[in-house]
């Protein structure tokens, strides 16, 4: 990086103007004839290797940090939309979460592989479930979930705005469609305490959901889409809806449903005890909960350690090679006798 | 009025390349949507049975009485929703914000271009004019330049400097003095009246004219002055001077020519002093002398001379007449002085080997029938209604004949400052150029010679005819030389000799609109230089219309008179000479410049910038508009097609209008790959737009290909990194908005030759602008993305994914440009090498080279 403009402040061919009165008429006058002071990176073969080498160096530690971060992590996932349902109704799955009358509740095992620190976190995790759908995104009314009833304008929420010629608190596809499946844990007989508060957004429910606004009117209609809401407890509160109300960006994704705050050793037993309700059987989505630990990553993802270290390895690769190739075929640099009219020339006097 | 045609609307050849780019871009628009559009239909398909049932979609409406659709009209109308919406979505891919930008970068470029110190004319203070604004860019890739000759090449400031009076040459140049310090003058009412402009007169001649009255050859010296001071159009002003007594004697009048014999003929002692519509008056050696203008036929380009009939003070009456040599010798009185005529012609023959223009004056004395005669036919003419033109043409062409040879003058137009280097430089740079001139055929050849276009060593054909049959003979020969040049091996030091073809007006009369056309076209391609001379006005446009019509090469048209006008217009750039033949030219032109060798600097260094800052700023651009749209393109697919965008809708209005929009149009303005003194030092630089190497499909196609490598890195890296996590849309949105914009203004960072503070400000300041942008719009709690930025920039996921897309979105261009700047380098690259480090070899040896090569110069000129 060399620093042009002293010397090619008369480069222009045209004469220096008449003694400039003052430096800012100069800096103008620069200005004019694109005579700036300016800075020409120019890639030379050393400064080229150097950046893939400083790029694959510092790559690939990181890629394998990164490795072995979510490696850490210990994470039991386990779908239980299948092992949930009794026996009878393997083959009619949807008539089966549509009757009201049969007891969802359903209880399954995990059995720890290595010890888990506290804190562990709690997610239920949807497959095949468009939450990202545009319908969906945008039937929700963000104005209603601040303000309340006193807030009419709601038609953004439809298809349920009103029920019964009545307004509903929280309108719209998202509220309605919410998740209601309820997971309790026993290890060793003893019910686990799931800290269920605090798992959404702190600006959520400070600034987005009202905390004087309360659910009305809510799944009151004909067609039930999932979770109801303790009507005397406001919208800032009913954290479950705030966190769902954080529409995923992707098809498969994970909502936070509680944390566990304490340790769970190793080849420990751990009972869960749910409550299968929310339909993913008529569009064949996948339920799954979640049970893992975390750290100053996130979660489990091997992705950005294994791209880093391929991308650091590419670096490398392609420092080795064209360093080969400089050493090999070396091109004179800053030669004129290359510029193509001057090869044509000597090759025809040859 | 006969010789103009009409203007025609230009558009730069960048732009007609963008335009055929911008609907490949159409295309690709309108098979993303349909690709949306088929996997929409068929996801619908496939769901058709669960609609109502998939809570993110539902299509009854329960909420009124009746049940009711949704938004929902059967699969068929919904995808023929999903088509226009997703035409809504990317239509981004167009990038009609491009057309803007252009605009604004082509006045900041021609901001530049009339700041220029080395465009200004500082002896006239005309600045560069850039009167149009959507043709910078072709400047740098002009072929073919054709210039006139007059006022164009040479000043148009006419100077007299030899006569042939009577057969005898008084061209005694070396021994030529000035008419003392005072120069000539005349004493009217106790004022001294002086000519504005003294001219070197020959001492033989002035000697012949003060005493030689009454001798033969002096009378008709005197004549010929005669001559000279009455037959022209020229009116005398009288301007004061500091001095009281004296008064200035200035010439106005159309041509300079006419100035020029006037102020010739003043220095003699006949000075013009009054004009009125009726009578002149000369002072002939102090004694003045009253002389009736009974007529006077104009100059006319068929004709090519003017006469007028004068009434001198003892009642004769005289035509003098005044013109180009083959119209004049044409009239002669046959049976009279033959010596005289032959002496005349080749003592013009001398002049204009010396490059002067040359005229030709003759007398007749009329007897007093052929005046009556003359008067009434002449009068009548004038006062005809219809006709007029002709009927007077008829009468001067009938009173224009039996004149006898008074002599010739020899004009010489100086060559411009700079011309001979200029025309070299051009040359070097790969640009033939072609003289388009009025002149005669010598004239044209010498100022070939003079002006460094025509060499020693350059076979000369000429094509001089007066028919079709004999035009159609010599291009064919011509063909044959050419043919036999090309076809020397190229490899032997045999003689290659250039080649070049002067013509004249009368054959390209044969030539221009007929089948000839092509031989032409391919006789003057093989040569190097072409001289078209005696041409008119049409035939210019012609010529370049021959050019234009055949080749995809840029032409350009520099001239200065209104007879350059259609030329000017039918080129692709035209440039105005603000010079001394009136505006029309600059009136019709694109640019116009004070000189000809202001040709240099605004095609080698500002066309070059400009084209190459042009050309890459359309590429910029296309890539920028797509990334967006691959992005989201991307993401419409894993959303169940449904054309949901996780870059918020207040982002992609502002990607174009503020997150990038600065960058470019500023490196659009101030980039500059090679700096001015390179650019002027290898001329040859200038043939990276000849050969359009800056924007081509080749380039098109790697940009896009780029695009669509680095829009999956920033779609997939996120989408890997966060798949099976709480993530929501808005801040995976953020992520991409961000990681998008900061891409592409690296990337344009990437290929700046030149950073400045204002480039690092405007990039670095869009940078921060979208930062604060995003987080402004995450700050407003009625957004669903409210405060979204803020929890996704405080976890490492975000700034590791942020890394990591940037270094492996840029490998592929960064290890391309790395790889062709090394094993492949363009000329361009070299030149930056050099001017950076230095030349490694002898940093001499340049120099050296270019002052052998201006002695060589010298020694060519005649």
């Amino acid at each position: 990086m060399e620093m042009e403009g002293a010397s090619s402040s008369g480069s222009g061919g045209a004469a220096q103007p008449t003694l400039l009165p003052s430096r800012r008429s100069k800096v103008f006058y620069r200005f004019t004839q694109q005579n700036l002071p300016a800075c020409k990176p120019a890639l030379t073969p050393t400064l080229v290797i150097t950046i893939f080498l400083l790029a694959g160096i510092t790559f690939v530690p990181v890629g394998i940090i990164c490795l072995r971060a979510s490696e850490s992590v210990e994470e039991h996932v386990l779908r239980y939309d299948t092992e949930c349902i009794p026996e009878d109704y393997r083959s009619n799955r949807v008539a089966y979460i549509k009757d009201d009358s049969i007891s969802k509740k359903c209880t399954l095992n995990i059995k720890l592989r290595n010890q888990m620190k506290a804190p562990i976190y709690v997610y239920y995790e949807l497959d095949n479930y468009y939450q990202n759908h545009r319908r969906y995104v945008k039937s929700r009314s963000d104005k209603q979930l601040l303000y309340g009833l006193q807030y009419k304008d709601i038609s953004s929420c439809k298809p349920v705005e009103s029920s019964n010629r009545l307004p509903v608190v929280p309108c719209g596809l998202i509220a309605w469609s919410l998740f209601n499946d309820t997971f309790t844990f026993d290890v060793k007989a003893r019910k686990l305490n799931v800290n269920r508060k605090n798992i959404s957004w702190k600006s959520d429910r400070d600034h987005k959901f009202g905390n004087d606004v309360y659910p009305f009117n809510f799944q009151n209609d004909t067609l039930i889409g999932g979770g109801k809401l303790n009507q005397s407890i406001p919208l800032s509160e009913q954290e479950d809806l705030i966190v769902w109300m954080r529409v995923a960006a992707l098809p498969n994704f994970r909502k936070l449903y509680g944390v566990i705050e304490e340790d769970l050793d190793a080849d420990e037993l751990l009972t869960i005890h749910l409550s299968n309700n929310y339909n993913t059987y008529s569009f064949g989505g996948k339920k799954k909960l979640v049970l893992t630990t975390s750290n100053w990553l996130g979660g489990k993802n091997n992705f950005l350690g294994l791209s880093y270290i391929a991308t650091g390895c590419c670096s490398i690769l392609v420092a080795i090679i064209f360093a080969l190739i400089h050493v090999k075929f070396p091109r004179p640099h800053r030669d004129a006798s290359y510029l193509h009219w001057n090869r044509k020339s000597s090759a025809t006097s040859r | 009025m006969l010789n103009s045609s009409g203007a025609q609307s230009k558009r730069s050849r960048l732009e007609t390349h963008m335009n055929r780019e911008t609907i490949i871009l159409a295309v690709a628009l309108f098979v993303e949507c349909t690709i949306v559009t088929v996997l929409a239909g068929a996801w619908l398909g496939r769901h058709r049975d669960q609609l109502d049932d998939l809570t993110y979609y539902r299509k009854t409406d329960f909420s009124d009485r009746e049940v009711g659709k949704y938004d929902y009209y059967g699969i068929g109308w919904e995808v023929v929703f999903t088509f226009f919406m997703s035409v809504i979505l990317f239509q981004v891919m167009i990038p009609i914000a491009l057309y803007i930008s252009m605009e604004l970068v082509r006045l900041g470029q021609a901001f530049f271009m009339i700041q220029d110190e080395s465009l200004l004319d500082k002896e006239r203070g005309n600045r560069f004019q850039c009167r149009a604004l959507n043709i910078n860019e072709d400047l740098g890739q002009i072929k073919y330049v054709f210039s006139d000759k007059t006022g164009t090449l040479t000043e148009n400031k006419m100077e007299f400097r030899c006569a042939s009076v009577v057969g005898v040459n008084y061209s005694g140049g070396a021994a030529a003095t000035d008419a003392g310090e005072e120069g000539v003058s005349v004493v009217v009412d106790e004022q001294i009246w002086r000519p504005k402009m003294t001219v070197k007169t020959d001492p033989e001649l002035l000697k012949l004219l003060r005493t030689g009255e009454g001798t033969e050859e002096g009378d008709k010296a005197r004549e010929f002055f005669l001559a000279l001071a009455t037959c022209n159009t020229i009116v005398p002003i009288l301007s004061e001077t500091e001095d009281p007594t004296v008064r200035l004697i200035d010439y106005q009048g159309e041509s300079p020519d006419e100035q020029a014999l006037l102020y010739a003929a003043a220095a003699y002692g006949f000075m013009l002093i009054e004009r009125t519509s009726g009578h002149i008056v000369i002072d002939v050696f102090g004694q003045k002398q009253r002389f009736d203008i009974l007529g006077l036929h104009e100059f006319d380009s068929d004709r090519k001379r003017m006469s007028v009939i004068a009434g001198f003070p003892d009642k004769t009456v005289k035509v003098f007449v005044k013109g180009a040599d083959s119209s004049m010798f044409g009239v002669v009185d046959k049976m009279l002085n033959v010596d005289i005529v032959q002496s005349t012609k080749s003592h013009l023959h001398t002049f204009s080997t010396l490059g002067l223009r040359t005229l030709v004056i003759g007398m007749r004395e009329m007897s007093n029938v052929e005046f009556e005669e003359w008067h009434s036919s002449y009068e009548k003419a004038n006062t005809a209604l219809f006709g007029r033109g002709s009927l007077l043409k008829a009468v001067a062409m009938n009173i224009e004949n039996n004149i006898s040879i008074l002599g010739a003058s020899g004009i010489e137009d100086k060559l411009q400052q700079g011309v001979p280097e200029a025309i070299e430089s051009l040359r070097k740079a790969g640009i033939k150029v072609w003289v388009l001139t009025g002149d005669k055929q010598e004239t044209a050849i010498s100022i070939g010679f003079s002006s460094n276009l025509l060499t020693g060593e350059m076979t000369q054909i000429i094509i001089n005819n007066h028919s079709k049959e004999s035009c159609k003979k010599s291009l064919a020969d011509a063909l044959a030389i050419t043919k036999l040049v090309a076809g020397n091996p190229a490899g032997a030091d045999a003689v290659k000799s250039p080649l070049a073809l002067i013509i004249d007006g009368t054959s390209l009369v044969y030539i221009l609109e007929t089948e000839l056309e092509e031989e032409l076209f391919e006789v003057a391609t093989s040569c190097s230089v072409v001289l078209c001379c005696r041409v008119a006005p049409l035939q210019k446009a012609g010529i370049v219309v021959l050019i234009k019509s055949r080749t995809d090469d840029m032409t350009l048209a520099i001239g200065d008179g209104a007879n350059d006008v259609s030329m000017i217009q039918k080129a692709n750039v035209g440039i105005g000479i603000s010079g001394r033949e009136g505006r029309q030219a600059v009136m019709a032109s694109d640019f116009a410049i004070g000189e000809f060798r202001f040709l240099v600097p605004l095609l080698l260094v500002h066309g070059h910038w400009n084209y190459q800052r042009m050309a890459y700023m359309i590429l910029y651009n296309f890539y920028r508009n797509s990334i967006l749209v691959f992005v989201l393109f991307w993401y419409v697919l894993y959303t169940a097609f449904s054309l949901t965008t996780a870059i918020s809708e207040w982002s992609s209005v502002l990607y174009s209008v503020i997150y990038t929009a600065l960058p470019t149009i500023v490196v659009g303005i101030l980039d500059k790959d090679l700096n001015r003194k390179t650019l002027l030092k290898y001329p040859q630089l200038y043939g990276s737009g000849q050969r359009e190497e800056r924007y081509n499909l080749k380039l098109f196609i790697l940009t896009m290909m780029d695009s669509v490598w680095q829009s999956l890195a920033i779609f997939f890296i996120p989408y890997l990194a966060y798949r099976h996590s709480t993530v929501d849309g808005s801040s995976i949105g953020d992520l991409w908005t961000l990681a998008v914009v900061i891409m592409v203004n690296l990337h344009l960072g990437m290929d700046i030759f030149r950073w400045n503070w204002i480039t690092h400000t405007s990039i670095w300041g869009c940078i921060v602008a979208t930062v604060i942008c995003i987080i402004i719009i995450d700050a407003l709690p009625i957004l669903p993305g409210f405060w979204a930025i803020f929890h996704v920039m405080g976890t490492w996921v975000f700034w590791f994914c942020l890394l990591a897309i940037l270094i492996a979105g840029m490998i592929p261009r960064f290890v391309t440009k790395a790889f062709t700047e090394f094993f492949i380098p363009s000329d361009i690259q070299i030149a930056r090498e050099l001017e950076k480090f230095g030349n490694i070899n002898e940093p001499l040896v340049s120099q050296v080279a270019t002052r052998t090569l201006s002695i060589h110069q010298q020694q060519n000129r005649p």
